[in-house]
């Protein structure tokens, strides 16, 4: 096994997040892709920890606080969309424009 | 974990091609519920790829968060938010689409190219298999990241509070200057709305809340 291919993994997938997050229209869609980043993200840091640190493991630590932040942008975001989607009745993002000047 | 060389490149391919295919599916399924459950199958061969990189805690961790927590909340919100409607086209939506595409393309094979050429130290020392990787992630929790462990804490405190606050119902001001009584029953004021009489003390509370509220 060799570092490199889970470094390619990590790219399609994180190629994968990035398509969706911008294409998707559907408001949930968009945080599972957001999803789908922090994961590719986390296994670039654990081939990291494996095969260049494989004594000192920080790759690993790095990755459970990833994990932690995005379980919480998970919660809050889902909230967002629940607020919003109680307020404008849709959850289509072309219809957003809250923030447009 | 010390796997013949073989076994490893076997599960990886079955692992990478389950991966990337449900990712996509994830992406480009138009039934969002199809979307969730396949994100849990993505969570999961991650989980697999864990364990093929040594790290046991990890895995068990991201089945535990992702599969269990996360996955499940996704697909609670899309329970409380699908509504079975059909987005209303946008002209040229097919050009978005391919052009996001490209450069989702162009930015893979940039990586892949910098993937491919960067000569990667890597340490010929292998690790010690006898001690888990849980002891060694535990003595840098409580050593040298001391301080992100609990901010990590605080935060999940700020965003479960916070999420609480965003998705309860929504606040309506006019009620909170006209009630002194309720102030000193600590509740957060909220738009009253027909509560099932569950008791009488409640059924008395929503009749007075009613009253002033006329």
């Amino acid at each position: 096994m060799q570092l490199q291919y889970f470094l390619l993994l990590a790219a399609a997938l994180f190629c994968i997040g990035i398509y969706g997050l911008i294409t998707s229209r559907n408001a949930v869609r968009v945080l599972m892709s957001i999803e789908l980043l922090l994961n590719a993200v986390n296994l670039n840091l654990m081939g990291f920890s494996n095969f260049l640190d494989p004594q000192a493991i920080k790759g690993q630590v790095f990755t459970v606080f990833v994990i932690t932040v995005a379980a919480a942008e998970a919660a809050v975001g889902l909230a967002i969309v629940l607020a919003i989607y109680r307020n404008r009745d849709t959850v289509d993002m072309e219809q957003f424009n809250l923030l447009k000047w | 974990m010390d796997l013949a060389q073989g076994v490893q490149i076997v599960s990886f391919a079955i692992l990478s091609v389950m991966m990337i295919g449900a990712a996509l599916g994830v992406v480009l399924f138009s039934n969002i519920v199809y979307s969730a459950f396949l994100l849990g199958g993505v969570f999961i061969s991650i989980a697999g790829m864990y364990i093929l990189l040594n790290a046991d805690f990890v895995a068990a961790a991201q089945v535990l968060i992702y599969v269990g927590a996360v996955n499940v909340l996704i697909l609670f919100a899309i329970m409380l938010v699908n509504k079975r409607q059909d987005f209303t086209p946008l002209k040229s939506a097919w050009l978005r689409q391919g052009a996001t595409a490209l450069v989702c393309a162009g930015l893979f094979v940039l990586l892949g190219t910098m993937v491919l050429a960067t000569p990667w130290a890597i340490s010929t020392e292998v690790a010690t298999t006898s001690e888990s990787s849980i002891m060694r992630i535990g003595q840098h929790f409580f050593s040298d990241f001391l301080l992100p462990f609990e901010l990590a804490s605080v935060l999940l405190l700020i965003a479960m509070v916070g999420a609480i606050v965003l998705a309860r119902r929504e606040f309506l001001p006019e009620i909170t200057e006209s009630t002194s009584v309720q102030q000193q029953v600590l509740t957060l004021p909220e738009r009253p709305r027909e509560l099932v009489p569950a008791g009488s003390d409640s059924s008395t509370l929503t009749s007075d809340r009613g009253a002033q509220n006329k």
